[in-house]
């Protein structure tokens, strides 16, 4: 293990190099640029043994990660935004075919209007593409998620293309302190990608096929039973990520404070961070405030969401997006999560930081303060600008 | 170079079963090509009649490794099929594509000039039945002036496709690509070979192959080879090769007067004028650089 000063970019590629993809296939956007500029890097000098495909869209990007793992071999794509919203056709393509491709999404806003900043419009629009959606909370988690996701997306049971988010410059561009493993531990953690689900010479195969109104909820049923699977299968992975390198993740979700917490923030992405300072600032007056972060949009952590909130008094989902003419994708989810589930609290929507604009300490703190009064509302935060 | 040819081709079949139309040229490219690349063709077909007809589930109609790809992704997931097979060591196989017209250039042009931008190893076939034929025959940009589709239909004040066909030999070509041509199902021999030298060369290959529609065309199920004859005939399509920078016709016309017969015999040219015809014969003379008697 070696300490690195990097970016949430720069730790992702160091994660990216351990997990040896054979190819990977990449096209620029802010604020992911730097990923793939770092991989490239470590191909041209001999750290990473990868086919780096110039593709000349988002599109092909996906395309071209589709045919590799096709082919039975390990692939990494990333992307931002637009170009996200430019491979779309390609996302359910990817989990209706079972191939494990893992990408990492910078999350920014979408045109119009034109935005090159963090928010999380791009994926929670995509949130039901069939891929796993990860929202990482700093740089040591993104690193390790971008070696994990490898361990949950190839598992057999689960088959499953796997997205970690990272808040477009909040994390892709902050420079933290990291730990990066060395490669004897990630290789004893993260055995060489195999599969049956592959074009084979000896035994040829027919894939992406059509299946007709007879066949198709076959496939479709599988595929939304391979991503539950997924739900059991990362316990047991973070347990052996720990034993091997040390660090414990929380599974689905993370809670912070929640044993008796009685005003709680549902959030995700590294504003998280923020919010538990903000709690824990709160419970030195003796508020009972309390966060929940959702690791995982999907598969969605329904049971952990219930039994968090079970005794929760007011609760804000406090997200980066909105669906236009509903409220935020995440608040929508968690509300339906908590129907008939024995929790009586009073649920809100507040929507901050879209297009980047800086969600503060006071924000939060005025969010808890709010929450005493029970409110249901789905709010704008900045919505008059001053 | 001398290819296969009937009598030496393989008996062996890898595209059957499938549902297309009788008389279907380009289910005959599919099938003909594959007998010479032979069992290790990895194929990538996309949306498009090929796919349509060969893939359903659980009526799998290739013998040989098959995959259908977005519409406009059929170069990238070749590009992504050959970066995978090769780092699992592989290197006795060919990946192939089969894309239709509106498939290549239209919607997958993008991806196909990224491939040949990057020489990735790969033959990539276009069968071009003329319009975008599995939604129900509507216009594609190398659908030829005058067709009557369901999107360019022969009304009272405009007659059909009033745009020329795009040349997309030239398009590929002027990337510098190694080897391209032209060829038509109604000459096989010349076609199999085409597909046999693709496959010895090195770097992106491109082969466009007219393959008609009898069922978008309005024509006879038995006329298909006959009408893919006669387009080469009549100089209305050309057999050519672009290899080492240099384009050459690999066949002459030989029914210069033969233009009439070939258009009367499918409805989507029923309603053309004379004076259209003429125009389709003063733009064939403009092609060829020459006028011909
Ligand atoms: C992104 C996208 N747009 C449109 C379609 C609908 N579509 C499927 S096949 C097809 C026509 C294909 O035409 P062509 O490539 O010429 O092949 P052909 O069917 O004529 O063999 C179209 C428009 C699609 N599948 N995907
Ligand atoms: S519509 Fe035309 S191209 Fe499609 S299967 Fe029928 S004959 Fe072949
Ligand atoms: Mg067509």
């Amino acid at each position: 293990m070696t300490k690195a000063f990097v970016s949430g970019n720069e730790a992702f590629a160091q994660g990216i190099r351990l997990a040896r993809p054979a190819v990977v296939s990449a096209y620029p956007i802010t604020p992911q640029t730097v990923v793939v500029e770092r991989l490239s890097e470590m191909v041209a000098d001999g750290e990473l043994d990868s086919n780096f495909i110039h593709v000349e869209s988002e599109h092909s990007a996906m395309s071209c990660a589709i045919g590799a793992s096709a082919a039975g071999v390990r692939v990494f794509t990333a992307t931002s935004s637009q170009g996200l919203l430019y491979m779309a056709e390609c996302l359910p393509y990817a989990a209706g075919g079972r191939f494990p491709i893992v990408m990492m999404n910078a999350d920014r806003s979408v045109a119009l209007p034109w935005n090159i900043y963090g928010d999380q419009s791009d994926s929670l629009s995509q949130i039901s593409s069939g891929w796993i959606q990860f929202y990482a909370m700093n740089a040591q988690e993104a690193l390790d998620m971008a070696i994990m996701s490898y361990r949950i997306a190839e598992d057999h049971r689960v088959s499953t293309p796997f997205m970690v988010n990272l808040d477009g410059f909040n994390l892709t561009h902050t420079y933290e302190n990291v730990d990066v493993p060395d490669q004897e531990q990630v290789d004893s953690f993260l055995p060489p990608y195999s599969t049956t689900n592959k074009i084979d010479l000896e035994k040829p195969v027919n894939m992406g096929f059509t299946a007709g109104p007879a066949y198709n909820v076959l496939f479709k049923m599988s595929e939304h039973m391979g991503m539950l699977n997924a739900r059991d299968v990362v316990p047991p992975v973070e347990d052996e990520f720990m034993r091997i390198f040390g660090r414990r993740y929380s599974g689905m979700v993370e809670g912070h404070l929640l044993e008796d917490a009685e005003l709680v923030i549902v959030t995700l992405g590294c504003v998280s961070g923020l919010c538990m300072d903000v709690a824990d600032r709160l419970r030195e007056d003796g508020v009972k405030a309390g966060v929940l972060r959702i690791r995982y949009m999907r598969p969605f952590p329904d049971r952990e969401v219930q039994s968090a909130l079970l005794n929760a008094k007011a609760v804000c989902v406090l997200e980066k997006d909105v669906s236009f003419g509903n409220a935020g994708v995440v608040f929508s989810e968690i509300k339906s999560a908590l129907y008939g589930s024995g929790c009586s609290c009073a649920i809100c929507n507040r929507i901050a930081g879209l297009g980047g604009r800086d969600i503060s300490f006071d924000d939060i703190l005025a969010i808890f303060e709010e929450l005493e009064n029970r409110p249901t509302d789905v709010g704008f935060i900045g919505g008059s600008a001053s | 170079m001398s290819g296969p040819n009937a009598r030496t081709i393989t008996g062996d079949e890898y595209f059957y079963g499938h549902k297309a139309c009788a008389g279907c040229g380009g289910a005959l490219a599919v099938r003909i090509a594959l007998k010479v690349l032979g069992k290790n063709a990895v194929a990538v077909l996309p949306a498009g009649c090929m796919s349509a007809v060969g893939f359903n589930f659980p009526n799998l109609c290739f013998a040989n490794n098959a995959i259908i790809s977005t519409f406009a992704g059929t170069a990238s997931m070749m590009t992504g099929i050959e970066a995978g097979l090769k780092a699992r060591g592989l290197s006795d196989y060919t990946v192939v594509g089969f894309a239709g017209d509106g498939g290549t250039a239209d919607i997958g042009l993008q991806a196909l000039s990224g491939c040949i931008d990057r020489n990735d190893d790969v033959i990539y076939i276009c069968y071009d039945n003329e319009a975008y034929m599995n939604t129900g025959t509507q216009k594609s940009s190398l659908t030829p002036f005058g067709a009557s589709t369901t999107t360019t239909p022969a009304g009272s004040v405009v007659r059909g496709n009033i745009r020329e066909k795009k040349n997309l030999l030239e398009i590929v070509a002027a990337h510098g690509i190694p080897y391209a041509a032209t060829a038509s199902i109604g000459y096989l021999d010349d076609y199999m070979m085409k597909v046999k030298k693709a496959s010895l060369i090195k770097g992106t290959k491109f082969i466009h192959v007219l393959a008609p529609c009898p069922t978008g065309w309005g024509a006879q199920t038995d006329m298909t080879v006959e009408l893919a004859k006669k387009a080469v005939d009549t100089g209305l399509w050309r057999l050519a090769e672009y290899e080492n920078g240099e384009f050459r016709l690999n066949r002459d016309i030989t029914d210069p007067d033969g233009i009439r017969g070939y258009l009367r015999s499918q409805k989507r040219f029923a309603h053309l004028t004379d004076e259209d015809i003429s125009h389709i014969v003063e733009s064939r003379d403009a092609r060829w650089g020459r006028s011909l008697p």
